[in-house]
């Protein structure tokens, strides 16, 4: 851990039970955010990406979920050991986050004035006319036009993007370190998703915060990250700066992704392509999860859990066959 | 199946297909305006191609393909179906045309009947078409299930025993079931994980390859129009802004709109941060447009001719048509 790390988590294990089956949502995941630096965490659906960001602001709902064990350590304090109180003061303050569907997580029936004025009040004791100027001048940061009137608009009213825009803004309220953002525009246009990463960029070093970047697009890691975490089946499989995985990947699930993407210029080619599915979290293969449709996988990668290997300079990938056979 | 079918030859042609809903407003529910939901879209799709159709959420792609289907009764404009217009056809005259034109639709979740098994669902549009009796509706399906990569034996099971990619196979095993010669794809792949997206792609290229299918793909992931597309549409606010052969649209893109959608492409390739021509945001009420071209307002090279003008089309290559008048200026 070096000395400008804002948040680490170490081993974090968040488990769901129902009826009879336990999924190990998250098994044993360590990762750390710098300061004003954007990290990535990248996979598909069920990898349990949400999973570990929800629990660094304590929203794992619990039961059915359950933290099995690590630590989540923010300010020298472990956040998987306070109380609501406590993390209440955290939540929204010192870290803040933005959700994918901005049209379900905004209320509908109140204004976006009130909603981003709440955000305000509960951290902070400001008047009613103080509280509106900085809405206004947060609407303003995000790039809404006439903020002022559109503090007494309804979420109905705004469109996709500026709905993610006040999402940001409500984000933004507090000035927290570190913001997660959810897949904030998986939702959004192609056009709108442009502009949303491009705020994002400019918020984070005007603001020199800290960006914890949830997302499935290997397009927008490649434009927004500084370091990127791969995550595979609840744990972490590859990680390096935005160079080391795009440029020379070592694992090979972060090898199938990235060759499995379509493009233009690979038009009369065929794609490559991962064989299988994402496996359920609560039927999880044993050893490597990402063995039933690995390339290389040898017997031992059924039987033994892999280890991190170390190709130097920060880049860690969790495949010893493929690091034991040269790389 | 395997029938050879003729090149060059058009499959569907749509010509000035228009509809518009209407806005209504008040206690006695008035019609107080109108939404150009697709507003004169022309566009031919060549037997055994794929036409790419491109645009933002709300521009009128799934409208058009509703239209096709018959699902919606166009306004205005006329759909030629392999020589006929079927735009004029009644529910009768359509019911043996229906094989002819199917879909696969965005979301495998929502369109798979949770409570009819798999087979039911494959088998149900030869039940309705009456093809095919009870026996060889089995070996059919075993066919069909075999030829998008599923194993025979999941017909008695039901869709939530299945991940999404998967089930979005069984979706195309059930448009190909009555044996269609054009597959509409409305965001087939894009409600998909990433891993799985690359195999439903390859295996819509290979049933085309095998079959002759034709394909209307529509879509916002431009990445994807790119790699699987022949000939791309880009249509914004229910019109057509450009359309030319897909590798001629993105070397020598001419239309605004296009450049601007062309630049929010985000390239898997760090340290080549796109520089993006940043479209103003749309302000004005989306939905209804004005005189003048649809794109006005956040057309960067706007000037007041057009907003007073009806925009035609400008020819710029021998398949590339741009709805700009000052491409001609270039």
């Amino acid at each position: 851990m070096t000395n400008d790390s804002l948040i680490s988590i170490h081993d974090l294990k968040v488990y769901f039970r129902s009826n009879s089956e336990h999924a190990r949502a998250v098994d044993g995941v360590s990762f750390e955010v710098r300061r004003e630096e954007t990290i990535c965490l990248v996979g598909e659906s069920g990898c349990g990406k949400t999973v570990s960001a929800l629990s660094i602001l304590g929203l794992i709902p619990t039961p059915p979920g359950e933290i099995a064990g690590g630590q989540i350590l923010f300010a020298d304090q472990n956040l998987l050991e306070l109380n609501e109180a406590d993390m209440q003061k955290i939540r929204g303050n010192h870290i803040a986050m933005v959700f994918q569907e901005p049209l379900t997580s905004l209320n509908p029936v109140f204004t976006i004035g009130d909603q981003i004025g709440e955000a305000i009040s509960i951290h902070k004791k400001l008047e009613a006319e103080a509280v509106r100027e900085n809405c206004i001048q947060l609407l303003t940061d995000v790039g809404i036009s006439s903020p002022a009137q559109r503090l007494k608009d309804y979420p109905h009213q705004l469109s996709g993007g500026q709905r993610q825009r006040v999402m940001i803004a409500m984000a933004l309220a507090c000035d927290p370190d570190l913001i997660i953002a959810d897949e904030p525009t998986t939702a959004l246009d192609v056009t709108v998703q442009a502009q949303i990463l491009q705020l994002f960029r400019s918020i984070q070093k005007i603001r020199s915060m800290s960006v914890l970047y949830i997302t499935h697009d290997l397009g927008v890691v490649a434009n927004i990250a500084d370091r990127v975490y791969v995550m595979y089946a609840g744990i972490i499989t590859e990680h390096g700066n935005t160079a080391q995985i795009f440029h020379d990947a070592r694992h090979p699930y972060t090898q199938g992704l990235l060759a499995s993407l379509p493009s233009r210029s690979k038009r009369g080619t065929r794609l490559h392509s991962i064989p299988g599915a994402v496996p359920n979290p609560a039927h999880k293969p044993g050893g490597c999860p990402f063995h039933p449709r690995c390339p290389y996988a040898i017997p031992t990668c059924s039987k033994e859990y892999p280890q991190m290997c170390d190709y130097g300079q920060g880049h860690l990938a969790r495949c010893p066959v493929l690091f034991e056979g040269g790389g | 199946m395997e029938s050879v079918r003729r090149q060059n030859h058009i499959i569907l042609g749509v010509q000035s297909l228009k509809k518009y809903f209407s806005i209504r407003r008040g206690f006695f529910q008035r019609v107080a305006g109108w939404v150009k939901a697709v507003d004169g879209v022309s566009f031919e799709i060549e037997q055994g191609k794929t036409l790419g159709l491109v645009g933002e959420s709300g521009c009128g792609k799934t409208t058009v393909a509703r239209l096709i289907l018959k699902l919606l009764e166009p306004d205005e404009g006329k759909i030629i179906f392999q020589g006929s217009d079927i735009s004029e056809f009644t529910e009768k005259d359509m019911k043996p045309h229906r094989k002819e034109i199917q879909i696969v639709f965005q979301d495998p979740f929502g369109s798979l009947n949770p409570r009819m098994t798999i087979g039911l669902s494959i088998e149900e549009g030869l039940r309705i078409l009456g093809i095919k009796s009870g026996r060889s509706r089995k070996e059919r399906l075993e066919k069909l299930l075999k030829m998008v990569g599923m194993s025979p034996d999941s017909a008695d099971r039901y869709p939530h025993e299945f991940s999404g990619g998967q089930r979005q196979r069984i979706c195309i095993a059930r448009a190909l079931s009555v044996d269609p010669s054009l597959v509409i794809c409305d965001e087939p792949i894009s409600a998909l994980d990433v891993s799985i997206q690359a195999q439903i792609i390859n295996l819509l290229k290979d049933l085309q390859d095998r079959l002759g299918l034709s394909y209307l793909f529509i879509s916002h992931d431009l990445n994807v129009v790119g790699y699987l597309c022949n000939t791309i549409y880009v249509m914004y606010k229910g019109q057509i802004m450009e359309s030319a052969p897909a590798e001629e649209l993105f070397e020598n893109p001419c239309h605004p709109y296009t450049m601007s959608l062309l630049s929010a492409i985000l390239d898997p390739e760090p340290g080549k941060r796109q520089k993006m021509k940043l479209l103003e945001p749309d302000l004005s009420d989306s939905l209804i447009t004005s005189a003048g071209c649809n794109f006005q307002g956040r057309c960067p090279i706007e000037e007041p001719r057009c907003r007073k003008e009806e925009i035609s089309f400008e020819k710029v290559g021998e398949k590339h048509i741009v709805r700009c008048w000052k491409v001609a200026e270039k």
